[in-house]
């Protein structure tokens, strides 16, 4: 049985100017003790559809399947989602200092976590909470257990929240951009410690970023998400050595890299992201892609369905495969 | 090559008041000394984690700050301790690029407003009205001329960031400052912008000041790199110098630790851990500020501050044991 089973997600919003299709038929699997990167951009509903795993939409209009360990979310009572939370499954969030309480010492807030799973003194559960900060590198614990969120720099809030995310061992952990906010030498840290967690305890991990150096660091399989969908899926080292869709070569072309010989120029995408409340019709990606007219048509009104190309490697698009392999090798790849 | 702004000993302390008595108790040293120069039409790149100094180094340049030592001069004319009114001619030569397209921007103004204040404020006649030139400005940067009606609101991140450029060209500057100018941007429209900026310097010969922490794009974009570490130049060396050779273990780190979107790379990578953070520049360590972290760090580290020295031709370093030291 696969362990989380994401299967025609849909999160809508109806706000005063329109229904808000944030996913919009998203589909995935992941299994323990791997990691799933999803890619995208901002708006692409990466974000989204890991808030609907977790239960978090008040006001969303989610319909579609999430299956958890043989067991359908979507629809679920919310009180026991409540109870997953936390032990079954944990999020990390972006922003640490907004995901804390400002008011709780570090310590109050994985002890408050770790004793509703758990039924423990409050000097167990704070015994816990400082065997947690040591694991995750806060150093002197014992005595910045009681600290208060602001007293911490960035990236020690950071493996602070990842300390609370884990202090149940999570069977399913979400990663929302990590260590966006962090500089280099504390993301290289924070990454490490994800990776070793994970080998630790076993956890599915799902990161979401827009790095794709990020993805390449952690991920056994990345989805790129574009306009509420994924536009293609696949192991990692096929979507980089091989990747199929135009968004993601066009990602790939944007993004300065230390690992090749500098190019005289990025090779960005035209235009800008799409409105979620007016998708483009057809594939949403086609206002903005350089090889619609290969195809002629069709990409305006016709939305491209995934498509197996081989090695498990999975792609959205109206291109023929021979096209798409005669663009990668020819203008693509050369130029990165 | 001309030097367009040299820099010399450059400080800027922040005073930190306590108590009833709003007593000085101690300063913040963001910038701490720098020593620099800028040529004319290059790039020059400023980087360094939270909290090393780039920022407060840009708005020293610009003179948004006023520094507590040193001395910046501007074409051979030292503008140091030049007083507000004295500053406003210079500011048509210099001009500042910020982060966030969100908050640099006027939500109560239209775009034309926006882009055509540089002119009123400095009453700047331009040959066919303010409105002609804005427009010219905003075809520059790749916007639609016919927005010059529209609030901030109804444009993306990117055609903010656009803006906000074609605002501070409007003078024609000689040097640019841009602090981040990518960095809060989706990475396609990144691109976007990192190509119009590399553009009109081509077309309008521009100086830049490049204030970033993504090591990527400072290497497509930097002609020199100087990397700071709490409000020090710990290297400062030719772009490919600087990431083909890096002398600093600082510098090591930092590249060692950008994530290289390759996933065959993952094993088998050199990899450098600093461990903890970046200490705080209200106490700074003694001698070397890096000794702390460093695992190169010998006694003489902490006892000894290592100056900045040119161990090769234009590339300098401070430290006591470099990597790749020259042969």
């Amino acid at each position: 049985m696969t362990f989380l089973d994401v299967r025609d997600l849909r999160v809508h919003f109806p706000t005063d100017d329109g229904l808000v299709r944030s996913v919009d038929g998203l589909s995935y699997r992941l299994e323990r003790g791997k990691t799933l990167g999803i890619v995208g951009e901002s708006g692409s509903g990466k974000s989204v559809s890991s808030l609907a795993v977790l239960g978090l939409h008040k006001r969303a209009r989610i319909s579609g399947e999430i299956w958890l360990d043989g067991e359908e979310l979507v629809g679920a009572d919310e009180e026991h989602v409540r109870g997953l939370r936390g032990k079954k499954m944990a999020m990390i969030f972006q922003d640490p200092l907004s995901a804390m309480h400002p008011y709780y010492t570090v310590g109050q807030q994985i002890v408050e976590a770790y004793r509703i799973h758990h039924r423990v003194s409050k000097a167990v559960a704070r015994k816990h909470a400082i065997e947690m900060l040591d694991r995750v590198g806060i150093p002197q614990p014992n005595s910045r257990v009681d600290d208060y969120p602001h007293q911490f720099s960035g990236g020690m809030r950071q493996r602070a929240m990842i300390a609370m995310a884990l202090s149940c061992d999570p069977e399913l952990l979400i990663a929302d951009e990590p260590t966006t906010a962090l500089d280099v030498t504390v993301q290289a840290q924070i990454l490490d410690l994800i990776r070793d967690l994970q080998r630790e305890f076993g956890s599915a991990v799902v990161i979401i970023t827009h790095d794709l150096g990020v993805v390449a660091e952690l991920a056994d399989d990345i989805l790129v998400m574009y306009g509420g969908r994924c536009v293609e899926n696949g192991p990692s080292t096929e979507i980089f050595d091989n990747p199929q869709h135009p968004y993601t070569w066009g990602l790939l072309g944007s993004m300065p890299r230390l690992d090749r010989e500098r190019s005289e120029r990025l090779m960005p995408i035209k235009g800008t992201p799409p409105s979620l409340i007016n998708v483009p019709s057809g594939c949403a990606f086609h206002p903005r892609c350089a090889y619609a007219e290969l195809v002629g048509g069709a990409c305006g009104y016709e939305v491209p369905q995934l498509r197996e190309v081989g090695g498990g490697h999975q792609v959205a698009c109206h291109l023929s495969q021979e096209q798409r392999h005669r663009v990668w090798h020819t203008e693509i790849e050369p130029n990165l | 090559m001309d030097e367009l702004l040299t820099v010399s000993g450059l400080e800027k302390h922040f005073p930190v008041r306590r108590g009833l008595l709003q007593r000085r108790t101690g300063a913040v040293k963001a910038v701490d000394g720098l020593d620099f120069t800028v040529n004319s039409g290059e790039t020059l790149a400023l980087v360094g984690e939270s909290g090393c100094g780039k920022t407060t180094t840009g708005r020293l340049l610009t003179r948004l700050l006023a520094p507590s030592a040193g001395r910046i001069e501007f074409e051979g004319r030292d503008i140091t301790h030049l007083s507000t009114a004295a500053l406003r001619p210079l500011r048509r030569d210099i001009q500042m690029i910020f982060q966030d397209p969100y908050s640099s921007l006027n939500p109560r103004h239209t775009v034309g407003t926006i882009v055509g204040a540089p002119y009123r404020l400095q009453k700047v006649q331009t040959p066919q009205g303010t409105k002609r030139a804005v427009q010219d400005l905003l075809e520059l940067v790749g916007l639609n001329p016919e927005h010059y009606n529209r609030y901030p609101h109804e444009f993306s991140g990117g055609q903010r960031q656009r803006i906000g450029i074609a605002r501070t060209l409007a003078l024609k500057p000689k040097l640019i400052v841009a602090d981040e100018p990518v960095s809060a941007l989706d990475v396609s429209i990144q691109a976007q912008v990192v190509n119009l900026l590399e553009d009109l310097q081509n077309e309008l010969g521009l100086t830049y000041v490049m204030i970033a922490h993504d090591l990527s794009v400072v290497r497509h974009m930097s002609d020199r790199v100087a990397v700071m570490y709490l409000g020090k130049i710990v290297e400062l060396a030719e772009r490919t110098a600087l990431y083909e050779r890096p002398m600093h273990p600082y510098t090591v780190a930092l590249l060692s630790a950008v994530p290289i979107p390759d996933p065959r790379r993952r094993e088998g990578r050199e990899r450098i851990r600093l461990t903890g953070d970046v200490p705080s520049p209200l106490n700074p360590p003694p001698a070397c500020r890096f000794h702390t972290r460093c695992w190169k760090a010998q006694d003489k580290c902490r006892t000894v501050e290592p100056p900045l020295l040119e161990l090769a031709p234009g590339h300098q370093t401070a430290c006591h044991y470099p990597e790749n030291p020259p042969t």
